[in-house]
């Protein structure tokens, strides 16, 4: 595990992701787009019609959340992220179209872990359950498609310093297994089998 | 006879939304503590800290913990001997959820259709709602906000009585083993054991909303809570799923008799935020 904190800022390139390593703590400043079920099911079906995406996907990084909403004065509500592996049967496509990194938490189906190899791309986890904590990090929000979704919009998200550890690098490594093989002191009658959506 | 107002029913159920959201309860709080002390890697020692300074951070400024707020499951124990006045009862929970919802700035997780015309309903409701009727003159309200991360994670079971203690534990362990990081650990797990298909899921769900670290009256399934408890510890999947001893913070059993031929055991897990709040008349 990397004790050196890295720092990155999207758009990112093949030179940022060669260096990400599982483990890896990294604190992301700049601008990155959140996206969930229903916003995902409208991405992929306008890449499937030949569409024009709402946000160009190159070299960003999509962060799976909805928020709760602002109290008066706050930027957005409590923001942590959501499950990852929902999201799985839509990457491949979101992947070809340039996507480079996705932050959400826990685990990704094998398949997805090979597509990440594929594609050079990386996946972070943020925190789960602490979204009031990392709200603090988010400094502007503005709501760029899909309104309607409420709190499933697609929102441009403005991060100083977000604190994500890499899960998924592009060399195909995966921190939940390292992390079990270490510490587990149980045998087990039956194959732990990762719940799959690829 | 005791009389409830529905008005009152719709205010407890809008401040319990919010409650719940903002406030983590003391016996939560301590177990958090205690699995940091536990805790021997650090990866998972530091999740555990952010855990801690979250809920008191949302405490402090009334944020949720959480910004998954929750499907909210409303379980009312009435007794035989009280009279609910002014309305229905449905639409009065009902109506305590939106405006708990709307007031409290929490999120809004519910769809009117689960598969053809998912939009969402605005304001949360409908709530879950599980109503019993039980002796005397109590009129209890349980109220849980259940996130989604933990809940996908669960699962049942309609095991073979020959499959045992064993079967049950081995189907626990392994629900727990393959949910590894998702459901959010540290975390709490309810299991239901018995009844018929459709009780044994809401045995599961009441395991998980009795109250934190009570144990089930028979020795036998006591016993069993606590060993299942210490197995999941050993499976290493530690605060989120990084590696580490604390995978759970308690393990609870509901039990309900069942058919000559039938085994049924439902796994209904819950995230470390386990928001559950109580309000009595």
């Amino acid at each position: 595990m990397g004790e050196v904190i890295k720092r990155i800022t999207p758009p990112l390139d093949d030179k940022i992701l060669e260096d990400l390593r599982i483990g890896d703590k990294v604190l992301i400043t700049g601008k990155i787009y959140t996206a969930r079920d229903a916003a995902h099911k409208r991405f992929v079906e306008t890449i499937n019609k030949g569409g024009q995406l709402p946000v160009d996907l190159k070299g960003q990084v999509i962060y799976y959340v909805g928020p709760t909403p602002p109290k008066p004065g706050y930027i957005i509500g409590s923001a942590g992220p959501t499950t990852s592996i929902r999201m799985d049967s839509y990457m491949e496509p979101m992947l070809k179209a340039g996507l480079k990194a996705t932050i959400g938490k826990g685990y990704r189906s094998w398949g997805v872990v090979d597509l990440l190899k594929k594609y050079k791309a990386v996946y972070f986890i943020a925190t789960g359950g602490v979204g009031a904590l990392i709200s603090k990090k988010i400094k502007k929000a503005r709501i760029v498609a899909y309104e309607d979704l409420g709190p499933e919009a697609v929102m441009e998200l403005e991060v100083e310093d977000f604190p994500v550890i890499v899960a998924n690098d592009i060399y195909g490594g995966d921190i939940f297994e390292e992390g079990v093989r270490k510490y587990q002191e149980i045998a087990l009658p039956f194959k732990i089998e990762r719940i799959s959506e690829v | 006879m005791k009389i409830v107002r529905v008005e009152e029913i719709e205010d407890a159920v809008r401040r319990l939304s919010m409650d719940v959201n903002y406030y983590i309860r003391d016996e939560l709080r301590e177990a958090y503590k205690k699995a940091l002390e536990k805790e021997v890697s650090e990866i998972g020692k530091e999740v555990l800290s952010q855990i801690i300074e979250n809920v008191e951070l949302a405490a402090s400024e009334q944020l949720p913990v959480c910004q998954d707020t929750g499907v909210s499951i409303v379980y009312v124990e009435i007794g035989q001997e009280v009279k609910i006045e002014g309305g229905n009862l449905y639409d009065a929970i009902n109506r305590g959820v939106s405006r708990g919802y709307k007031e409290g700035y929490l999120r809004k997780s519910v769809v009117r259709d689960p598969l053809f015309n998912r939009v969402n309903t605005g304001d949360n409701t409908p709530a879950m709602i599980h109503v019993e009727i039980v002796p005397g003159d109590v009129f209890r309200i349980t109220f849980m906000a259940k996130g989604t991360g933990a809940e996908n994670m669960s699962r049942l079971a309609m095991l073979t009585p020959a499959a045992g203690v064993k079967g049950v534990r081995d189907f626990v362990l392994k629900t727990v083993a393959e949910a590894g990081p998702n459901p959010c650990p540290p975390i709490v797990v309810g299991v239901g054991i018995g009844g018929t298909f459709d009780t044994v899921g809401w045995l599961a769900k009441k395991a998980l909303m009795r109250k934190f670290g009570s144990r089930h009256p028979d020795p036998n399934y006591a016993k069993l809570e606590l060993e299942l408890l210490d197995e999941i510890n050993k499976l290493g999947i530690g605060p989120q799923g990084l590696g580490g001893r604390i995978t759970a913070l308690d393990v609870r059993i509901e039990t309900a008799p069942c058919h000559i031929g039938a085994l049924p055991v439902a796994v209904n897990l819950d995230c470390h935020a386990h928001r559950v709040g109580v309000w009595e008349k």
